[in-house]
């Protein structure tokens, strides 16, 4: 019996060494040399079975069964230790490749629309969700498109109120989107809907007037179009492009070419309607012009005024992204000042 | 139309306050622009009589005065004010008066004197805005009277911005109706009946323009006092209507034209002769104004003149020759209703704008003539005395505008308004109006009366309808319409994406104005033709119409350098205009520009500037949105760098440029370093291929690389061209992958890399079909380009 246990003995003694050696193999090649040392064919453990000749048969047993659990022992330490190193690799591997991830990324930088377009694209698609198309139309204009088919003969006073540029007697600076309206409805039949964004132009030009600045004219002409219609359509589109709640009134207004006529009002979107300097202590805020197309209207672009009616209306677009985004002074969107366009990116 | 509120009040008086009144006014579409107190907010000012004037001991400019202010004793005060006299009346402020601006008037000492008090000015009062002197009243203001309750000063003026079809309510009277009718209240109206005349002397007048003048009315007055004063209740009712009081004879005209809404003229009897003519001008007739400006005629302005000279533009402006002075002691009065369009445009076209002209080429009541010149005369006899003569009228009925009948459909009223009144309101909404309002079928027949002569066909009717039910009462309705069907073409990228593709590379949008300054213009222009110009331009530096986009983006780019940016992109989209006027060209552009580092300062990069291929990068990727075969040729530009620069096609058509501005526009343009522009046709660019598919072979790409020997001189264009002419079914793609020159190839001489993809639908490629192609195109390029192959 003391033969088998100082076999045993020796046995546990390999096992001993090969733990020690496991645990000592600081990478996986070392490690690899472990296991042939100890595991090989020509390896400790396979020594020590060769080396069992003179053992009897009935410790045979005894030494197979231990001499598996101790391979078995010791290839499980391999692996584990194979994937503590395979860890820690990857790990160093980690750490050497750490970077401060708060420094910037690399040429992220965007541009921006300048805030007119930006209110123009919001406006256009409100208007396109309801059935309506984007109109153009010339920015030099005859004053038979401009004035004349818009019910303003010449001479009319609402011509010399226009501070229209010439360039001769005849051909003008269009000083409204209005013109589009004629130009459509001289190619195209009702029903109609539409809407004519662009620039416009005013020989003006002081604190709150540029000489050019943009407009979006909307027409709609079909058998069934009310005064109602157009306070509606109006009213919802206030709504939605200031995205909140607001009073909006109506007011009798004149425009040659609408009848009745009417100028709408918001509550000011700066103060709610207690009144300030925006809104000159009234509380409201004009916003735009608007009205039924006036018969003399559709007679110039021969459409019967019997069958058909009409609304349009007109709107200042730097009016709409002044109040919109806090815009203090009209003559910053020409400018192109980068400090201004960005804050719009 | 500006007018004091109580003078308003006098005619209608609702049981609203001012605000209310306001509120009204505005909400009917008579849009009150400003309300403003009368005078400034002070108390304890009395009328005062100054009952001595003495020199001041120790100041040349300053004098002691006695002033009476109805107390037991008179008040000494020191005053500085050159027209202070013995026995005029002025306001005085006593001590303990309060001015405007919280100025409070305590007893002082003026260089010694001691003062008691101080003798005013209208400025100092709040009245107007400037004075000369002390503000000098009436002989008959009562000494001791509270000032403000002297001048009934506890008013407003209200000012309403009127829309040019409302001339009916330029005057107190027209207010006063649309009040009474906004609130129901009666009107008051001042009297106007018949003045008899108690002289028999009369004037010829003969109307020979009777379309433009269809009614003349005159009136000689005579033996007037002309040492006769304004009162100062008319004095003030004008000065609160923003006139000043030009003597009593002036004062009457323009006050009965701001009540009654008649413009009137009074001419010096001796300065005409024999007869008035109401006629046509012909061209360079002399006229001296009333302003003292020189005019010569032009032909077919309507004028009144007497037998050999013009007098007046008739509507517009008086003749200086023929006014009323301080020596007149007789009249000829008139009144008279000239046609709107004889009026139209003729006072701009001599540069005038009169409250006469305003309110003619606007419109007038045809029929008020007459009642404005029986209160213009019962007013003057009263102020200015002397014999009124009779009236004279020439008329031609012919040419009066007639009173509009307008039939009015109840049906057409829901359409338009998009809601139904009931028949009671509508006749009785149109009776208080004035107007005549008779049942008929299916609606109304109504008669317009002559002051409402705006009014003329159904519309103008359900507008006042409309106006006085109140637009807010009336409901929100969504349309009912057609269904319409909707564009939704791919043949055209929506302009949308172009900015986008801008903004994702960094690019700022701008806004530049269409006119620009025409020497800048010139320096970038592509030739020489002229710029279309504009007549009256805001100022020289925006006198021209662009012709390109370049321009107003290099301004805005040397605007921002100059505010420490050191890198800027910026693009617009726009129009330009070109050709002449006769033929204009009005297409839209998009246009960019890059100047400074291409990169915003980052700690990974090494800074480095702009270039060439940077700009193109942007060019191209707006190109490739749209598809197409796009090149880019050698071609030169006068504002761009001749190594720089190339001109865009697509599909054989030209459609813009790109390139590195001249350098030798840096000083005439104030840049510093370079500057990349392009610009191109905005509709060329949103051109559009729609997708074509194409089965995807299943058999393996080979890739083939040639290393090309070319002259210098030979362009990577010049390769691609000769490549793409090459006829073959398996060559799927090529590209340009280096460029080198320098050690190991010869002087004079650059290689090129090529790599070449070649593929085939339906079956694996032989080496021998690859050689082949591959010899097509070393002997192509060899033979046009003088190409040979680098091993």
């Amino acid at each position: 019996m003391a033969e088998l246990d100082t076999q045993l003995q020796a046995l546990n003694d390999i096992v001993e060494s090969a733990k020690t050696a496991i645990a000592e193999a600081n990478d996986n090649r070392t490690l690899d040399n472990v296991r042939v040392e100890f595991l090989g064919k020509k390896g400790k453990i396979t020594a020590y079975l060769k080396g069992l000749a003179n053992v009897g048969v009935e410790e045979r047993p005894v030494i197979g069964k231990s001499v598996n659990i101790a391979k078995q022992d010791v290839s499980a330490l391999i692996d584990a230790r194979n994937k503590t190193l395979s860890e820690m690799a990857m790990q160093a591997a980690l750490a050497a490749e750490t970077v401060d991830v708060t420094l910037p990324g690399r040429n992220s930088e965007i541009g921006g629309l300048h805030p007119v377009t930006r209110t123009l694209q919001r406006i256009e698609r409100y208007f396109k969700n309801i059935g309506f198309d984007v109109a153009e139309g010339p920015e030099i204009e005859d004053g038979h498109h401009n004035f004349t088919a818009l019910n303003i003969p010449e001479h009319h006073p609402a011509r010399a109120m226009h501070d229209t540029f010439y360039f001769d007697a005849d051909k003008l600076l269009r000083t409204h989107t209005s013109p589009v309206q004629i130009r459509v409805m001289e190619e195209e039949q009702p029903p109609l809907r539409l809407i004519a964004p662009g620039r416009v132009y005013r020989c003006d030009s002081d604190l709150t007037h540029t000489p050019m600045f943009h407009q979006i004219e909307g027409l709609m002409v079909d058998e069934n179009i009310s005064f109602t219609d157009l306070k509606g359509i109006l009213s919802d589109f206030l709504q939605a492009f200031f995205e909140k709640p607001l009073k909006v009134r109506f007011r009798p207004s004149y425009f040659p070419f609408t009848e009745p006529s009417a100028e709408a009002d918001i509550e000011c979107v700066i103060c709610g309607g207690e009144g300030c300097r925006v809104c000159s202590h009234t509380g409201w805020i004009e916003i735009l012009g608007c009205g039924m197309v006036h018969p003399n209207v559709f007679k110039h672009v021969n459409i019967d005024s019997e069958k058909y009616l009409g609304f349009a209306f007109g709107l200042g677009v730097e009016r709409m992204a002044m109040l919109r985004y806090g815009v203090n002074d009209l003559r910053m969107f020409f400018e192109n000042d980068l400090r201004f366009l960005k804050q719009f990116s | 139309m500006k007018f004091s509120e109580k003078w308003l009040r006098e005619w209608v008086n609702p049981a609203l306050d001012t605000d209310a009144l306001v509120e009204k006014l505005t909400g009917a579409g008579l849009e009150v622009d400003a309300l403003e107190a009368v005078a400034g907010d002070f108390s304890g000012v009395v009328v005062g009589q100054v009952t001595s004037v003495t020199p001041h001991p120790d100041a040349d400019k300053l004098r002691l005065t006695k002033v009476n202010v109805g107390s037991d004793e008179l008040l000494d005060i020191v005053c500085g004010a050159s027209n202070v006299r013995e026995g005029l009346k002025i306001p005085v402020a006593v001590i303990g008066a309060v001015l405007p601006g919280n100025f409070k008037i305590k007893q002082a000492k003026l260089r010694g004197v001691p003062s008691f008090g101080m003798l005013c000015s209208s400025k100092e009062l709040g009245l107007t805005e400037s004075a000369d002197g002390l503000m000098e009243l009436a002989d008959d203001a009562p000494v001791g009277e509270d000032f403000r309750v002297y001048l009934d000063l506890d008013d407003q003026a209200i000012d309403i911005d009127l829309t040019p079809n409302r001339s009916d309510c330029l005057s107190v009277a027209g207010v006063a109706r649309e009040v009474g009718v906004l609130t129901s209240e009666d009107i008051k109206a001042v009297a106007c009946e018949a003045i008899s005349a108690t002289s028999s002397k009369t004037f010829d007048v003969k109307v020979e323009a009777t379309a433009a003048c269809p009614r003349y009315l005159g009136r000689v007055i005579e033996n007037i006092n002309p040492a006769a004063e304004t009162p100062v209740w008319m004095q003030e009712k004008l000065r609160r209507s923003g006139l000043r009081s030009l003597g009593p004879v002036v004062d009457v005209t323009n006050y009965v034209m701001l009540e009654l809404g008649q413009p009137m003229h009074a001419f010096d009897l001796d300065k005409i002769e024999q007869a008035i003519n109401v006629r046509l001008s012909q061209q360079g007739e002399k006229l001296t104004l009333l302003d003292g400006q020189e005019i010569e005629t032009q032909a077919g302005t309507l004028l009144i003149s007497d037998s050999t000279k013009p007098l007046a533009l008739a509507g517009v402006m008086g003749g200086k020759e023929s006014a009323v002075s301080s020596q007149t002691t007789s009249l000829f009065l008139e009144a008279a209703f000239f046609a709107p369009e004889a009026i139209a445009g003729k006072a701009r076209n001599y540069g005038l704008h009169t409250d006469s002209s305003h309110r003619f080429e606007r419109g007038v009541d045809p029929e008020l003539a007459n009642s404005a010149m029986n209160r213009a005369t019962a007013l003057l006899l009263e102020i200015v005395g002397g014999e009124a003569g009779p009236v004279i009228e020439q008329c031609s009925e012919k040419d009066l505008p007639e009173i509009a009948s307008i039939h009015l459909r109840a049906d057409r009223i829901k359409r338009v308004l998009g809601l139904e009144l009931d028949k009671e309101t509508v006749s009785e909404q149109l009776t208080r109006l004035g107007l005549v309002v008779k049942d008929v079928d299916g609606g109304w027949q109504v008669s317009v009366p002559s002051f409402r002569f705006d009014l003329s066909i159904e519309v103008d009717l359900i507008e006042e309808l409309g106006r006085l039910y109140g637009y807010d009462k009336l409901p929100n309705t969504r349309p009912q319409g057609t269904v319409l069907t909707t564009n939704i073409t791919e043949t055209l990228t929506p302009v949308e994406r172009l900015q986008n593709v801008l903004v994702d590379r960094g690019y700022y949008e701008a806004v530049t104005y269409s006119f620009v300054e025409p020497k800048i213009q010139q320096l970038l222009a592509e030739d020489t033709s002229a710029p279309i110009k504009l007549a009256n331009p805001i100022s020289a530096d925006l006198s021209v119409m662009r012709t390109s986009l370049w321009s107003g983006l290099v301004q805005a780019m040397v605007y921002n350098a100059n505010r420490q940016h050191e890198r800027i992109r910026l693009f617009e989209v726009g129009r330009v205009f070109k050709g002449t006027l006769e033929n204009i060209e009005q297409h839209r552009q998009i246009g960019g520009l890059i100047y400074g580092s291409q990169y915003a300062e980052q700690w990974s990069q090494k800074p480095r500037n702009v270039d060439f291929f940077d700009i193109k990068s942007d060019v191209e990727a707006l190109l490739k949105l749209g598809g197409g075969q796009i090149t880019f040729e050698v071609e030169s530009h006068p504002a761009l760098h001749p190594g720089q620069s190339a001109r865009v096609y697509k599909n054989g058509k030209a459609i813009g440029w790109l390139g590195a501005l001249h350098p030798k526009l840096n000083k005439p343009l104030d840049i510093d370093g370079k500057v990349y522009v392009f610009e191109l046709s905005l509709s060329d660019v949103l051109d559009t291929d729609v997708p074509e598919f194409e089965t995807l072979s299943k058999f393996p790409a080979l890739r083939r690389d040639l290393a090309l020997l070319v002259d210098d001189a030979i362009s990577a264009g010049q390769i691609e061209d000769c490549l793409r002419e090459i006829d073959s079914d398996i060559l799927k793609s090529f590209q340009l992958f280096d460029v080198y020159s320098g050690d190991g190839v010869e002087l004079g001489k650059k290689s090129l890399a090529v790599a070449f993809i070649l593929q085939h639908k339906e079956r694996t490629l032989t080496d021998d079909e690859v050689d082949s192609l591959l010899n097509n195109v070393t002997e192509a390029l060899a033979q046009k380009l003088h190409a040979t192959i680098r091993s």
